[in-house]
């Protein structure tokens, strides 16, 4: 656990205790210890068209002690709360998967475990999040460091001065708590961030110093970009009023990474109101580009049953019902054929960066 | 047998082309009857001498099985020995065991005896025998079994068969020692005395046989295993090569009802049988001659046949011939007969079943069903099924003591083990071709899944159990003569997937019991644990200053409130089908399901092993004070606290609904289906 300078708060410990408090008094009153989870599901999401991202819903589940079913994930519960108490007392931060062996142990009198894998502590930790409307860094728990940043701006961070300039092509890998108490802001001149789903094309972008010669801000979060990357761009649009492009494959998976940023995700819905750029803009690849760009066919991957099913979801999306988007879906699965952005090299190693983002970026041609 | 005939006319001394070509005169000279004994010396695989460790096996199921069919027929509860001795060759030492390669095999029974002047032709001369020329059921059929066990020990060995029989206290015993003249197919006698013997009565055969003994499967000790399991009422000693003494007790008392002799049906014969029937008759006329000759067949239904087939009544059988008798065995073929009689039948029995699988298998569950009686092509035959579930609870807690904490990844020991299919035909063990068999195919088109027993497709089903299935047939269709595996025929399949039906559905129901008071054991358990744990985490959230003595207390309240409180400990009582009361695990019973299981007085007896008696005495008890007024006989095995457990509605229900055809029906057997609908 490393140690960071954390302002205590005493909100967030309160709230956790508050949860012992709630098994000590069902207790005295003789009832069935229950806490209410807001349920993280698309059936308790709903498209806000107005503010142009997703909200979570107030559906809850019940989760008690008394019933065989829930027992365990009640007792695992206030075990992590625990932990994250013990976090709060010391002024640490730790990852989620220390929080796991943290909190393993193998029961006594029997050879169960309380935890079997991490992928029983991971949804516990959120479910905490969301029941007791706490941030995951409020909590202190951090993500891996998923990202990396480089263009004309100047952090601070740690009390260190990071000019994201002068940090050659390997920029600065973006922490995943980045609030302003942790992470601020100096200077951005900047005039718009490019988010890319790829760390590959992230690194030739910045080989080729494009952000110099178009003066923006380059992000990856290497897939589906975590938190901290997420609210880095947030803060960038917000604060310095940047446009974001997202320049993705051409795959549902690619469309929904865009609509993460956009809108937030189903899973993390309560964190769209400081994660979510609804301005965000989809500049590629779009499954017109290989049309336009005269990517040949045999540069494209064929859908498989997994993609089509998937694209057929995002179809239904409500926040994928613009005409535009409807035709960007069907128009890739009438072609029956995904292209990544690793596919542009087919015509040269460096058209991403001296074809196809300049044109874009000057006929304007992206997707809302 | 068939001799080569070649073909007429290939044969010309002035081809050019083969100067050794012969001619017809020469090949009609080298042409000649081919002895049985010399046909089966060359393919002595067919009746199962293929190799020496096999071998060794037939001999002894040859010699067990000949004692066995003789004691029953004569009346007389078995007693055998089987004994296995290394033979030294020449004049080295003696080899172990288990690299010898020769052996002497010696078995001994209290049966009958055998006619002095019979001996020598019962055991050098093939195809003679009792049993063939009648439709009764017995192990063996076609009277080649011991004198090609003899043959083959001739074969390999040069000795001779050694035979003491005595047919009473009274009667002098015989030795003989006989070897077969394999051209003739006629014994020769070697040495025949009168000798002291301290049996009473009985027979005693020792053969001399190249052969290997190997543990393991299809092994001389598997197939007395589960022939102790299929012939409860046997006691059977059995003195392996490597010295030691294994006795299987007899854990049933009654010997199996004896069959009767049947005539043919006519459904099960075919036209070169009717011809020859007919040919054979003693009857004068030719309907008497098909109400006599075959069952199920009066007079009236013989004079309509003959009728039919538009042939008069009063024929001589023996002028029924050609056309006409094919006519009439068709109209035969095409009358409704009422299946043929099933008293010459000999099922196990469901009781004999259970005593058998329970006093070799240890488990927790135990069924047996017999089937209805049943025919195919003629031939009435009864199968029967049975199942032992589950590890002995002594296999059972020995890992848990040394279970250490789970690492993430590994997993408690699953039973990943698949279920073992024992088959038997009129009492004998199958232990070869087991695939190619009815029983075992019939085992895979079983869906166990709907029985909570997991199998994957086409596999036997997973979990620690053992299938038993019998054919008790006057005549059993084997697939080959060394009556390996049971052909297929539709009927067959059909009876021994309803049995293997039944039992699944029993099983099911067991299994769902014992997973509901497991579960609620485990209700109980999991709250116990957890209980602890958030006391504890509640403490340190609350920084170590709560009263945790008093919160474990009051959550403690709750927890038995949710769980029913004392009214579940009392279910629960003694089960312990959870993890933690394993000691008590044991429920060995077919759970009020089948009232049809081994008196307790039969178990008491003669279950050997010391540690089965305090649970024996438990059963014992059960039956006199929960159902006083019957006679214990066809109780539930009731274990212990297994009662508790059983005792929610169904059970008491289930008992006396199923009593009732019990007393008033047979005996034993068939009465278990009345229980079966209810599930």
């Amino acid at each position: 656990m490393a140690k960071t300078k954390i302002t205590r708060n005493g909100a967030v410990e309160k709230k956790l205790i508050g949860l012992a408090d709630l098994v000590i008094t069902a207790a005295q009153r003789a009832k069935d210890p229950t806490m209410a989870i807001p349920i993280r599901a698309l059936s308790n999401v709903t498209f806000n068209e107005r503010k142009g991202l997703l909200e979570m819903g107030d559906k809850k589940q019940a989760r008690s002690f008394f019933n065989v079913g829930m027992a365990k994930k009640f007792m695992q519960t206030i075990l992590v709360a625990d932990a994250l108490s013990e976090l709060q007392r010391a002024e640490l931060t730790t990852s989620l998967r220390e929080i796991y062996y943290r909190t393993k142990h193998t029961i006594q009198d029997s050879h169960e475990n309380t935890f079997d894998t991490q992928d029983e502590s991971d949804p516990i930790i959120e479910d905490l999040e969301v029941s007791l409307t706490a941030l995951r860094e409020e909590l202190h728990v951090r993500a891996e460091n998923g990202g990396s940043i480089v263009g004309p701006l100047v952090l601070g961070d740690d009390g260190d001065r990071v000019d994201c300039a002068k940090l050659g092509k390997g920029g600065y890998s973006v922490p995943s708590i980045v609030e302003p108490e942790y992470v601020e802001i100096r200077r951005c001149t900047a005039d718009f961030v490019l988010l890319v789903e790829k760390g590959t094309q992230w690194n030739r972008l910045s080989e080729d110093k494009f952000w110099r010669r178009y003066n923006c801000v380059l992000l990856t979060g290497n897939g589906q970009p975590p938190r901290g990357v997420r609210r880095l761009a947030r803060r960038l649009h917000e604060e310095y009023k940047l446009p974001v492009y997202v320049l993705v494959d051409n795959d549902p998976w690619g469309y929904y990474i865009y609509s993460v940023v956009k809108q937030g995700s189903i899973n993390l819905a309560f964190e769209s109101q400081r994660m979510a750029i609804p301005k965000a803009k989809f500049i590629g690849l779009s499954s017109a580009d290989p049309e336009r760009y005269e990517l040949p066919r045999n540069v494209g991957i064929k859908l498989n049953e997994k993609d089509i099913a998937r694209a057929k979801e995002l179809l239904n999306y409500q926040w994928f019902q613009k005409p535009a988007w409807q035709a960007e879906i069907k128009r890739m699965l009438a072609s029956g054929l995904k292209y990544e952005l690793d596919a542009l090299a087919n015509k040269d190693f460096q058209y991403l960066t001296k074809k196809y983002l300049p044109r874009k970026l000057k006929e304007k041609d992206w997707l809302d | 047998m068939a001799t080569h005939k070649p073909p007429a006319s290939t044969s010309k001394k002035t081809d050019p082309r083969s100067a050794s070509a012969v001619t017809a005169v020469e090949m009609g000279a080298r042409q000649r009857e081919i002895s049985i004994s010399e046909f089966f010396t060359k393919n002595r695989h067919l009746l199962g001498f293929d190799n020496p460790r096999k071998a060794l096996l037939t001999c002894v199921k040859e010699a067990v099985d000949n004692a066995l069919d003789a004691c029953e027929e004569a009346g007389i509860l078995p007693d055998v020995t089987v004994q296995l001795e290394v033979v030294a060759i020449g004049s080295s030492a003696a080899p172990s065991a288990s690299q010898a390669t020769r052996f002497r095999v010696t078995v001994v029974d209290n049966g009958p005896g055998i006619v002095r002047q019979q001996i020598p032709r019962i055991f050098a001369k093939l195809l003679y025998g009792s049993k063939f020329h009648r439709l009764r059921m017995s192990r063996g059929q076609q009277g080649i079994g011991i004198s090609a066990a003899g043959m083959y020990g001739q074969l390999t060995t040069g000795k001779p068969v050694k035979i003491i029989s005595r047919t009473g206290p009274k009667a002098p015993a015989h030795y003989f020692e006989v070897q077969i003249d394999t051209k003739k197919n006629e014994p020769l006698i070697h040495e025949n005395k009168q000798i002291e013997w301290d049996q009473p009565r009985g027979t005693q055969v020792a053969i001399e046989v190249e052969g290997r003994y190997q543990k393991g499967r299809a092994s001389v000790d598997e197939y007395l295993d589960q022939t102790s399991i299929a012939n409860p009422h046997v006691r059977l000693i059995y003195r392996t090569p490597e010295g030691e003494t294994k006795e299987y007790p007899r854990a049933y008392h009654e010997l199996p009802p004896s069959p009767k002799e049947i005539k043919p049906h006519p459904y099960g014969i075919e036209f070169g049988m009717l011809l020859r029937m007919l040919q054979d008759s003693k009857s004068q006329t030719l309907s008497d001659c098909l109400s006599s000759d075959f069952c199920r067949v009066t007079p009236v239904l013989a004079e309509e046949m003959c009728k039919a087939a538009k042939v008069s009544p009063k024929a001589k059988p023996r002028d029924v011939r050609g056309p006409i008798a094919e006519t009439l065995y068709h109209t035969i073929q095409a009358t409704k007969i009422m299946a043929p009689p099933t008293n010459c039948l000999s099922p196990i029995g469901e009781k004999a079943i259970l005593s058998g699988l329970y006093k070799q298998i240890k488990g927790e569950f135990y069924t047996a069903v017999s089937r209805p009686p049943s025919v195919y092509r003629g031939n009435p035959f009864i199968i029967e099924a049975g199942l032992a579930f589950g590890q002995a609870p002594d296999r059972v807690t020995k890992p848990d003591k040394l279970t250490q904490p789970l690492a993430e990844g590994e997993q408690e020991e699953g039973g990943s083990e698949l279920a073992r299919v024992i088959r038997y035909a009129n009492r004998v063990p199958l232990l070869y071709q087991q695939s190619a068999c009815a029983a075992f195919k019939a085992v895979l088109a079983t869906t166990w899944r709907n029985y909570g027993i997991s199998q994957s497709r086409g596999a036997l089903p997973a979990g620690p159990m053992v299938i038993f299935v019998h054919i008790a047939s006057v005549w059993v269709p084997f697939t080959s003569e060394s009556k390996e595996a049971i052909a297929e025929y539709d009927e067959i399949h059909k009876e021994i997937t309803l049995a293997l039906r039944e039992c699944g559905r029993r099983l099911g129901l067991f299994l769902r019991r014992r997973e509901r008071a497991a579960s609620e054991f485990r209700r109980r358990n999991i709250f116990e644990l957890y209980i602890e744990e958030v006391v504890e985490a509640c403490n340190r959230l609350k920084g170590g200053k709560l009263p945790t003595a008093k919160l474990k207390a009051q959550l403690q309240k709750i927890a038995s409130s949710r769980t029913g409180g004392i009214k579940t400990d009392e279910t629960l009582g003694k089960t312990g089908a959870g993890p933690e009361g394993l000691p008590h695990s044991i429920i060995v019973t077919a759970e009020g399901i089948d009232g049809d299981v081994p008196p307790t007085t039969d178990l008491t007896d003669s279950l050997a092993p010391p540690s089965d008696v305090p649970e024996e005495i438990g059963i014992r008890e059960k039956p006199d004070s929960s159902k006083s007024g019957r006679k214990p006989v066809g109780k539930t095995r009731l274990m212990k606290k297994e009662n508790s457990q059983a005792a929610p509605p169904p059970s008491p229900q289930k008992k006396t609904s199923s009593s009732r055809p019990q007393a008033g029906s047979a005996k034993r057997g068939r009465k278990v289906r009345p229980t079966g609908k209810k599930q």
